[in-house]
C-alpha cells in the first residue's frame, strides 16, 4: 500500500531525514520506533503532504505522491493524526468528527444547507466506536488531554481512510488512558481491516501490538521486520535498546 | 430548513427586533431613523467583515475596500450610464465580489499578518486610485448628488430599503455560516493544518471566504449610496477599515450579532461625545483597552457567556476557556 525508498529531507543544511525505506501492506499495522530526533515526525509529514521531500520517493497504492499537498492525499484515503494535538478547539466534540465527515463528502462548498443535519448517523457511529459518545457536546478545547488524542484519531476516522497514520498516539497518556486508545487501535486493525502506520516511544507497546516495525535512527533506516526480527537485529539491539536485550 | 438553523430562543427575538425596526420610523424623529439606517449599513459591512475574520480567522485588514468599490460602482452607474437603475444596485455587491476574488487569488496563500499587510497595501491601491482619477471617480471630490430613484430617496424611504435589505443580508450570512462552508471557514480558523488533513483546499475556502464577504460589503456599500447620495475616497480608507475591525471586536467577533452591536456602540458614542468635543476617538480608544482586558471576547460573546452559565449543560467556567 505504501513504498518509500530513499526518502531525503534537510532543513538548513541539517538532513532530518536522510535515507528512509519503509514498506506497508495493506492490512498491515506498522511501527516506526527510534531515539528523540530520530526524524520519525519528518518522515510521517513528508507521507502525509506537510513537507516536500528533498529526493528519494513515495508510493501509495502505486501511484507516485511525491509533493501532493495534503488535502489530495486525504482524498486519495491516508488520513493522519498528530504528535501535537490538532483539533478545532472551539467546536464541540461532534462537531469536530462531523467535519471531517463533510469535507470527505465533498459538500464543503455548500453555502445554503444546515451543517448540522448532515452526516449524524456516520459520525455518531465514529464518536461509538471510539467511546466518546457520552461527550458528544463537549466543547473539544476543554476535553482531558487523553480524551483530546482519542478525537484526533476519530477526526481521522472521519475521512475513511484506508491508510491511518498516527504520529505517536499515546504521547502524553497516562497508563489507562494508553490502555484504552491500544484498545482503539486494535479495534480499527481487526474490525474495519484498517491499515495502520504509527509511531512511539513506548517500545514495549509497539512489539505487543505491531505486525511489523520500522527502526530509525539519526533519519536513517536501520531495519524493517517483524518484532522477534526487529529484536534479534544486532544493530538495532546497539543502536535503541541498549545491547542486552 | 431555515428554522433548522435558529436556536429556540433566537427565532423570536429576531423577530421581535425586527418589528421594531419596522415601527421605529413610527415613534422617533427623523434625525435618529438617519442614525439607525447609518448604524444598519455599517453594521451590515462589520458582519461581512466578520464572516471572515471572526468566523474565518482571517486578517481581513482592509474590508473597506469591498464597501467603497460597491458604492463607486452603484454611484458610477447612476451618473455614467443610461442603464435601469436596479442594475446599478445588483452591479455594486458583483464588482465588489469580483474584487474580493483578485485580491484573495493573491493574498489567500499567505498566512495571519502578512495576509493582512498584503491586503491593506492592494486595498490601498484602490483608494489610490479612486483619490487621483479625477476624470472617472471624480477624485478626491467624490461624487454628489446622485440620481437615487425617488422611491427610495428621503430618509423614511430610504431607512425601510436599508432595513429589507440588510435583513435579508443578515439572514444569508447566518445561513452561510451554519451551513457546510461556514462550519469548514470555522475549522480553518482554529486550526488551518488539520483542515488540510481532512481533504480541505484551505486556499479555495479562504477565496471563496473573500469573495462572499465582499459581495456583502459591496450590498452594504450601495445602500450608503441610497442613504447619502454621494460618494467619495474616504469609504475606502483604511481607518474606515479599522473602525470596522474595532466594532467586531467591541461586539464581539465571534458572535453572529457582536458586529452589529459594535456599530451601534460606535456609532451612538460618535454622535453622542461627537457633540462635546472633537478628541471622540480618545474615548474610544479607552473603551477598546477596557474591552481588550475585561471583555476579551467583546460585549456580545460576554453575555453569552453569562447566559451559558446559567444553564446546567455548559458550566461557565468550561466556556471561559474556550478562547485559548
Amino acid at each position: 500500500m505504501l513504498q518509500i525508498s530513499a526518502l531525503r529531507k534537510s532543513f538548513d543544511g541539517f538532513l532530518a531525514v536522510k535515507e528512509a525505506n519503509l514498506s506497508v501492506k495493506p492490512g498491515e499495522v506498522v511501527a516506526v520506533i527510534g531515539p528523540n530526533g530520530a526524524g520519525k515526525t519528518t518522515l510521517f509529514n513528508l507521507i502525509s503532504g506537510q513537507l516536500r521531500p528533498d529526493g528519494g520517493s513515495i508510493r501509495f497504492k502505486g501511484e507516485d505522491i511525491c509533493g501532493l499537498s495534503p488535502h489530495r492525499l486525504c482524498r486519495k484515503g491516508m488520513s493522519r493524526s498528530f504528535q501535537i494535538v490538532k483539533i478545532f478547539s472551539r467546536m464541540s466534540v461532534f462537531e469536530n468528527v462531523q467535519t471531517a465527515v463533510i469535507s470527505r463528502m465533498n459538500k464543503t462548498s455548500n453555502l445554503f444547507i444546515p451543517a448540522r443535519n448532515i452526516a449524524v448517523k456516520e459520525t455518531e457511529s465514529i464518536l461509538d466506536a471510539m467511546g466518546l459518545s457520552d461527550k458528544r457536546d463537549r466543547i473539544c478545547g476543554l476535553l482531558s488531554h487523553g480524551d483530546q488524542k482519542v478525537l484526533e484519531m476519530a477526526i481521522s476516522l472521519g475521512s475513511d481512510p484506508q491508510l491511518l497514520i498516527l504520529d505517536e498516539p499515546t504521547a502524553g497518556m497516562s497508563a489507562e488512558e494508553t490502555e484504552t486508545a491500544i484498545t482503539l487501535m486494535k479495534k480499527l486493525s481487526s474490525q474495519m481491516g484498517l491499515t495502520i502506520l504509527f509511531c512511539e516511544h513506548d517500545v514495549e507497546l509497539v512489539f505487543s501490538f505491531s505486525d511489523r516495525i520500522m527502526v530509525m535512527q539519526q533519519g536513517s533506516t536501520i531495519t524493517q521486520g517483524t518484532p522477534a526480527q526487529v529484536r534479534n537485529d544486532p544493530q538495532v539491539k546497539r543502536a535503541y535498546l541498549g545491547g542486552d536485550d | 430548513m431555515i428554522c433548522g438553523i435558529f436556536g429556540k430562543k433566537a427565532l423570536p427575538l429576531a423577530a421581535l427586533l425586527l418589528v421594531g425596526l419596522i415601527f421605529l420610523p413610527a415613534a422617533v424623529p427623523r434625525f435618529y431613523i438617519y442614525l439607525t439606517s447609518v448604524v444598519l449599513v455599517t453594521g451590515l459591512l462589520a458582519t461581512s467583515l466578520n464572516l471572515v475574520l471572526g468566523y474565518g480567522g482571517m486578517y481581513q485588514f482592509h474590508h473597506a475596500a469591498f464597501y467603497g468599490v460597491g458604492a463607486y460602482t452603484t454611484a458610477l452607474m447612476l451618473t455614467k450610464t443610461s442603464l435601469p437603475v436596479w442594475l446599478a444596485f445588483a452591479a455594486a455587491p458583483l464588482t465588489a465580489a469580483f474584487f474580493g476574488l483578485l485580491i484573495g487569488l493573491i493574498c489567500a496563500r499567505l498566512s495571519s499578518l502578512h495576509f493582512g499587510m498584503l491586503q491593506i497595501s492592494l486595498g490601498s491601491l484602490i483608494w489610490a486610485v479612486v483619490y487621483r482619477w479625477y476624470d472617472f471617480t471624480g477624485g478626491d471630490d467624490g461624487i454628489h448628488g446622485l440620481p437615487v430613484p425617488s422611491a427610495i430617496s428621503g430618509t423614511t424611504p430610504a431607512y425601510y430599503f436599508i432595513l429589507a435589505l440588510t435583513s435579508l443580508c443578515l439572514l444569508l450570512l447566518f445561513i452561510i455560516i451554519k451551513s457546510p462552508y461556514g462550519r469548514i471557514l470555522q475549522a480553518l480558523r482554529d486550526n488551518p493544518e488539520r483542515c488540510e488533513a481532512i481533504g480541505v483546499n484551505v486556499t479555495r475556502h479562504r477565496i471563496i471566504g473573500m469573495v462572499v464577504a465582499a459581495l456583502f460589503a459591496g450590498v452594504a456599500g450601495s445602500l450608503f449610496v441610497t442613504l447619502e447620495g454621494s460618494v467619495f475616497p474616504e469609504l475606502l480608507s483604511w481607518s474606515l477599515s479599522l473602525e470596522i475591525l474595532i466594532m467586531c471586536l467591541l461586539g464581539g467577533w465571534f458572535t453572529f450579532l457582536g458586529p452589529m452591536l459594535g456599530a451601534g456602540l460606535i456609532i451612538g458614542l460618535r454622535t453622542v461625545a461627537g457633540n462635546y468635543t472633537e478628541y471622540w476617538t480618545l474615548i474610544l480608544g479607552l473603551m477598546m483597552m477596557l474591552t481588550i482586558f475585561f471583555l476579551p471576547k467583546g460585549v456580545l460573546g460576554y453575555v453569552n457567556d453569562l447566559f451559558r452559565s446559567r444553564a446546567p449543560s455548559q458550566p461557565l467556567k468550561e466556556r471561559s476557556h474556550v478562547a485559548d
